[in-house]
């Protein structure tokens, strides 16, 4: 009896090991609300492999896991900058393309990225901006610029974003500095101002997934966001109106990755390029409402989203926005100052 | 939110922990006739050393040690100037701080721990003031629904308190449930959510039980006699609750004080949902220090100091209870 339950029991602790080992298994690591589940569902009836889905809310916050825990995923979504950091510290496994036929449907612009300059590790999975959601029954005067965040019309009305390079970004492009400056003078400008914009009572509140349903709600005048919350705001409430400020913000691209020592490779290969299919890039552009970097799609979905400038901006905003990049030893000074705005009293 | 990821290992020491558990007491239970009583405690101090003693010395751990893994004390240095790191980031890369006027001692860490402090107690405060009433009336005798009651404070803790907060928010916002009222009724809006009182509302909201159910518990354990006779005896009810009922409830006082101040000086959310990450809490702030800066011997050096925080403030208890039930909870 006794030998039987310590069987059984270390048959049980083996357990937790299977879901990760199995053959028929994806574990994906992506942004929160960032797929359509529908999707999911079609990769795993057409293939038979399960998707283990886990969700993230900030490029730095996923980082963290995934340097901790590089086993646990076999795709991961992370921004422009973090595959550049991700690539220096050797984390990611060079794709191996004949297996990503649909990786083809990359927009040209794409193709060869300042962050994986060879194409060798990450295939695009969606782009966009940061710039303004604002409501345009309540604003004063046009939105065109960063300068309204840091006006006292808007006091108590504006949601910022707890993301340290997105916030200390727009500050820096505000003061007319470059949003990947290593110039900790710059640096602590751009602190200055944002804390300055919390001291004077601007800021409602600092948050990420939440901005976009608030702001359908009616609960700010303005708010920071990605380009595809934007759109879903705007989908929402008619009221709402989305800007890329003058002075220029972050264009950015998330791709997929795999780690070098993620357990199923083969399997993530087949959900990158499963993710990369016209109709089904197509699918998830549609549902999340963030830029597609897949022509084929984009040729599926045609006028509606060439002529929608939030889906597809312009050249000229696009020139005028910067991509992040990875800034290296002075990740402890953002930390640090991007502490210093949060505790700002 | 962040999506908390176990690493593998953790869930093998979960697995271990909780068969070392079934394993010993499927032994105990076979076994249960002339066995040492001490038998019995085999699972708990296994339960113990895995999830409270060996977690433990990995935080000493890190809180004690460089990331290359050598002895250091700097983790403590950076608690107390929150600029340490920085600063000397900035020297090695060949910048002046003082130049570029970040030369100052940063103050995060500290007037974080500082203001963490002073919301609990204000948590402490106001729940000792609002549940003492509540847990006397409950554990009247004459009073019917005393049991009612309980049940209406126990049912909405069968919700996970991250939803109960979640659902404040639809109440204080802007265009909450509150204000839609006092609007409808003429009256101006008011700014309810992201700022220091509505988190001090959802803590004392998520706490409050924890204060009453001890003093409930040693209210209506209390022999009705006692006062009869004070009465008797000639003393008036407000004499009588002071000299009798009340001292009898200390201890019921000092185990709701330590359950309410312990959660309340290391909580973390709540501000971030009803105070719109405007403020963070000490709670918070470990949390980004391990999650966001992926600083684990800081994040530790600060665990470490929460800890023995709670731990002073349990002694302080204890001196003024010395037999009371408040620092059996450790």
């Amino acid at each position: 009896m006794k030998k039987l339950l310590i069987v059984l029991l270390a048959a049980a602790m083996l357990l937790p090991l299977l879901p990760v080992q199995a053959e028929g298994v994806v574990n994906v690591f992506n942004w929160e609300d960032y797929v359509n589940p529908e999707a999911l569902e079609l990769f795993e009836k057409e293939t038979g492999i399960k998707v283990n889905y886990m969700r993230f809310t900030t490029n730095e916050d996923m980082m963290v896991q995934v340097r901790t825990n590089p086993a646990a995923f076999d795709v991961v979504f992370p921004s422009d900058y973090v595959i550049e950091r991700f690539v220096k510290e050797d984390l990611l496994m060079e794709l191996d393309f004949a297996q990503v036929p649909n990786a083809d449907n990359t927009l040209e612009w794409l193709k060869n990225p300042s962050y994986d300059p060879d194409h060798k590790y990450s295939v695009p999975y969606m782009w966009g901006t940061v710039g303004i959601l604002y409501d345009t029954t309540r604003v004063q005067g046009p939105i065109d610029s960063w300068q309204v965040l840091f006006e006292d019309t808007y006091k108590g009305e504006v949601f910022m974003l707890d993301s340290i390079r997105d916030s200390m970004g727009l500050a820096l492009k505000y003061l007319g500095y470059s949003m990947n400056t290593q110039d900790p003078a710059e640096l602590k400008a751009a602190t200055d101002l944002l804390v300055k914009q919390k001291q004077d009572g601007i800021v409602k509140a600092y948050q990420v997934d939440e901005t976009k349903d608030k702001m359908v709600a009616g609960e700010g005048i303005l708010g920071v966001v990605w380009s595809g919350d934007a759109q879903y705001a705007i989908n929402l409430n008619e009221n709402l109106a989305y800007v890329v400020p003058k002075e220029g913000s972050n264009v950015w691209v998330d791709g997929m990755v795999v780690p070098r020592a993620a357990k199923n490779p083969e399997n993530a290969l087949k959900f990158i390029d499963f993710m990369s299919r016209p109709e089904i890039a197509q699918m998830n552009c549609e549902y999340i409402e963030y830029s597609s970097p897949n022509q084929a799609a984009i040729d599926l979905m045609g006028e509606e989203y060439l002529e929608n400038p939030n889906l597809n901006p312009s050249q000229e905003v696009i020139d005028n926005c910067e991509f992040f990049h990875d800034i290296q030893d002075r990740i402890t000074i953002y930390n640090t100052l991007w502490a210093q705005v949060k505790n700002a009293k | 939110m962040t999506d908390m990821r176990v690493p593998a290992w953790g869930w093998w020491l979960m697995a271990l922990g909780l068969a070392g558990f079934v394993a010993m007491l499927a032994i105990t239970i076979r076994r249960n006739r002339g066995v040492r009583r001490s038998l019995y405690a085999w699972p708990y101090t296994l339960w113990m050393v895995v999830f409270t003693v060996l977690p433990l010395i990995l935080i000493a751990y890190y809180a004690f040690t460089d990331k290359a893994g050598s002895f250091t004390l700097e983790n403590f240095a950076n608690f107390w100037d929150s600029n340490r790191a920085m600063k000397n980031d900035l020297l090695r890369q060949g910048f002046d701080p003082n130049a570029l006027g970040m030369g100052a001692r940063g103050t995060v860490n500290v007037g974080t721990l500082v203001y963490s402090v002073w919301m609990a107690f204000l948590c402490t405060v106001i729940s000792l003031v609002l549940g003492y009433p509540a847990a006397h009336i409950m554990a009247d005798r004459e009073f019917k629904l005393g049991a009612t009651i309980v049940v209406l404070f126990i049912i909405p803790m069968w919700m996970n308190f991250l939803l109960r907060t979640i659902a404040w928010m639809s109440l204080l916002e802007d265009n909450g449930l509150i204000n839609t009222l006092l609007q409808g009724m003429g009256l101006p809006k008011l700014r309810l959510m992201y700022n220091s009182q509505a988190v001090l509302l959802g803590m004392v909201y998520n706490y409050l039980p924890f204060m009453v159910f001890p003093i409930y518990n040693s209210l209506s354990r209390q022999d009705p006699r006692l006062s009869e006779a004070a009465m008797d005896l000639g003393a008036d009810q407000w004499t009588t609750f002071r000299r009798v009922t009340f001292p009898i409830s200390m201890p019921g006082i000092v185990s709701g004080i330590t359950m309410v101040f312990m959660p309340s000086v290391t909580t973390f959310f709540i501000p971030r949902v009803l105070g719109g990450g405007n403020t963070e809490m000490f709670g918070d702030l470990i949390e980004r220090t391990f999650l966001t800066a992926d600083d684990w011997n800081v994040g530790s050096a600060l665990s470490l100091i929460m800890m023995v925080l709670i731990l002073l403030s349990l002694g302080l208890l204890r001196k003024v209870d010395p037999e009371g039930e408040g620092g059996s909870l450790i």
